[in-house]
Order: C-alpha cells, then structure tokens, then sequence
C-alpha cells in the first residue's frame, strides 16, 4: 500500500503496536466500562426501564471514549514525536485520520466487552441500537482525535479535552439513544451518519493548523 | 535558498522574534548563535516550517518534505525500537530502500547492535544519534540542527563534523549552536541573536 494511505496504515499500525507494548489505555478503558456498567447495575431502581438504562450505557461509553482519548496524543508528547509526523508526512491530515483509526479500535474493543455486558445487566440490544453505538463511536472518535490534539498542544490537557469534547458529544448521544429506543430508527441513524460525515471533513481540513504553531 | 524578510513571531503577546532578514543560497551554511531564549530555536522551527511568522516575509525555496530537522527533542517514538523507529520515518518521508538506507545510518553512528532496544533505553547520547540518523534519513536537500552536538561524546562530535562536512557539500545547512567552532570552517553566514533581535 502506498501513498495517503499507506501512510495512515503506518501510522495507525504504530499506535497499535505502542498499545500492545506498554498496555496502558486499552486495560483501563476495559476496566472502566465494565466497572461503570456493573454500578448502573446497582444504582439504577427496579422497574426504571430501558430508556434509563440506554442513557447509562451511553454515560459509560462516551466517558470510557475520553479515558482513551486523553491519552492519545501522550506517545507524540513523549519526545517531540509529533513534530517529526508533522515534517515527514506529506499530507498532515494522516495522522489525524490514523489517530481516530486508532481511537476507534480501542473503543471498539471495549464496546465488544461493554455491549454484552450491557445485555445482560439491563436490556438486549437490536441491530439498529448497535448500529447507531458503531456510528456515534465513529463521530466521538474522529471528532475526539482532533480535540485531544488540541488540547495536547496547550496545557491542562485533561481539563481542556471534555470542555472540548462533551458538548460536540451531545448530538451523538442523542442520536445513538434515539437509535435505541425509537419507534423511527433510522431517522437517528442518518443523522449520526451526517454528523459523522460532517465532523470528519471539518476535522480533515483543520488539522494542519492544529500543528501548526 | 531561503529569504527571510522582517521576521516577527510572536506567541500570544510575548515578543520572541523581531527584524530578522537574511538570504541564505543552495549550498550554503548559516550558523545562528545567541544566548538561551534568544530565539534561535523558533526562527529554526520557523525555517522547518514546523511555525508560520507572524509577521514578514519567510520564502524557502524546498518541499517542506525535503527537510531534514533536528530538535532540542530527538522526535522519536521513545517505546519503539531504532529500526521500528526509522522504518516508520522512512515510510513517511517515502525513502527508496528505506530499510537499507537506516541500516546504514545505525552502523554509520554506531547504533546498529542495539538497533532492536527501545529508545527509551538508550543514554542521551544514543538517542541524539539515532535523532541525526532520522534527520538525514531521507537525504534532505535542507538541514535545519538545533544544537545538534549536544550530548555527543569525543567520537559522536568528529563523526558529526565529518558528516556535515560531506553533506555541505550539496546541501543547505542551518546551524544553531553555542559552539560554533564545530561548523566554523563550513560557515557562509552568521547571524546573532540577543533577545529576538539580531545583534
């Protein structure tokens, strides 16, 4: 593979690997959905029903997304890593693209413990509900990506990243909900497709002048 | 080569370069001294195109691709290994046979047994090496060194002398340093600053 491409492979095969080496996001965002999980369990009354339970699992899992978010960038941080993406690539917007890759293969691994997990604490979930977690998962990712690079750049990293990123979550909450309990699924589920078609362009263009001093 | 006109940067409010010109041709090599803080490394930073002045005029006449930089940092991955580590680089910087061009940078600066240890392993001086060997990986027509003798002992700083030398040849070179007796002899340029201003 070669070109854009190849390039976001690469880069997006390097966070992998960082991960598997020092193991010290996935094991945590793991650990943090399921723990919140088995809370709700105990907090949430008899008889709340499923659309409380819906809006739990999605308090788990935007917050088990900001764990991983928070420290995406810490590897290019480490030793002026980034600085040297930024010279090598020919087109920045890899390693945003690749970053969010990465992002959403973490979140994707805690979702696949998180979802069953979900199912057998409160309610099964259809394909419509899982399909709207892997579209909204998509736009926290993408949209998380560039606002952790952001903040990244400034200091006070961990207080800057949820002000960044948990009012743009709003929307994909209410819309992986919607695609949960709604009579009208697919209405929710178009609009996380616009939404994440929408923020992954704005984020495409923006990120060279995220690192760009 | 490169014509900075009335360079100014600025970060928020803080002042940190002003009135910087200069015109430096292909081939030639400029050395930048000055005291801590004086702004030699944001006017190099903006050279590599790594920062955009705030004011003025700043023309680099090579692909921002073609630029080889070396930082106070080594802009390394410190958890991968030197040939994980320059494979992704040359990757990035699309080098021909990039494996084979990194190998014979590791056993140019003396880092090819430990090419498979993670840099965070290395001592200061390796990984200032192995930061000069991703800088001239993929062969720039451009070198932009931060202080790059730093860290390096006796026999890293003759093995920097004798590159740079060799690469001066056909290549532009942007040199800050506090010892400019290192690249003295292969100066064409000097520029001194004292707190953002030439001297």
């Amino acid at each position: 593979m070669s070109g854009y491409a190849g390039d976001v492979v690469a880069l997006a095969r390097k966070d992998l690997r960082l991960e598997l080496r020092a193991r010290d996001t996935l094991p945590a965002m793991l650990l943090f959905v399921l723990a919140t999980l088995v809370v709700f369990h105990f907090a949430l009354p008899q008889g709340s029903g499923d659309v409380a339970a819906y809006g739990l699992l999605w308090v788990a899992i935007v917050f088990t997304a900001l764990l991983g978010l928070a420290r995406a960038w810490v590897p290019e941080s480490a030793a002026g890593a980034l600085d040297g993406l930024v010279l090598a690539t020919h087109d920045r917007s890899a390693i945003w693209l690749a970053k969010s890759l990465a992002a959403l293969a973490f979140l994707g691994a805690a979702e696949i413990v998180a979802l069953p997990a979900f199912a057998l604490f409160f309610a099964p979930l259809d394909a419509t509900a899982i399909a709207g977690v892997a579209l909204a998962s998509v736009g926290i990712c993408v949209v998380g990506s560039l606002a952790s690079a952001m903040a990244a750049a400034g200091r006070g990293r961990e207080v800057i990243l949820p002000l960044l990123v948990l009012p743009l979550s709003i929307p994909l909450v209410v819309g992986g909900v919607g695609a949960g309990i709604s009579p009208e699924p697919e209405k929710y589920l178009l609009f996380l497709g616009l939404y994440d078609a929408v923020f992954a362009i704005l984020s495409w263009a923006t990120f060279e002048y995220v690192v760009t001093e | 080569m490169i014509r900075a006109e009335g360079i100014e940067k600025r970060f928020g409010r803080k002042l940190v370069l002003r009135g910087i010109s200069f015109t430096l041709q292909r081939g030639g090599c400029l050395v930048v001294t000055g005291a801590n803080g004086s702004g030699k490394t944001t006017l190099l930073r903006l050279l590599a195109g790594l920062a955009v002045p705030t004011r003025g005029s700043l023309a680099v006449a090579v692909d921002r691709s073609r630029v080889g930089f070396l930082g106070h940092e080594p802009l390394l991955y410190r958890e991968l290994t030197a040939l994980e580590n320059l494979d992704l680089f040359g990757r990035l910087y699309r080098v021909p046979e990039r494996r084979e061009r990194a190998g014979m940078l590791l056993e140019r600066f003396g880092l090819w047994e430990v090419r498979r240890e993670r840099v965070a392993t290395y001592s200061r001086g390796m990984t200032q090496r192995l930061a000069l060997c991703r800088t001239l990986l993929h062969e720039p027509d451009l070198l932009v060194l931060d202080e790059p003798f730093t860290a390096l002992d006796g026999d890293g700083t003759a093995l920097l002398e004798r590159e740079l030398a060799a690469v001066a040849e056909e290549r532009t070179l942007v040199v800050a340093t506090h010892e400019p007796r290192h690249v003295d002899r292969l100066a064409t340029g000097r520029l001194t600053l004292a707190g953002g201003v030439p001297a």
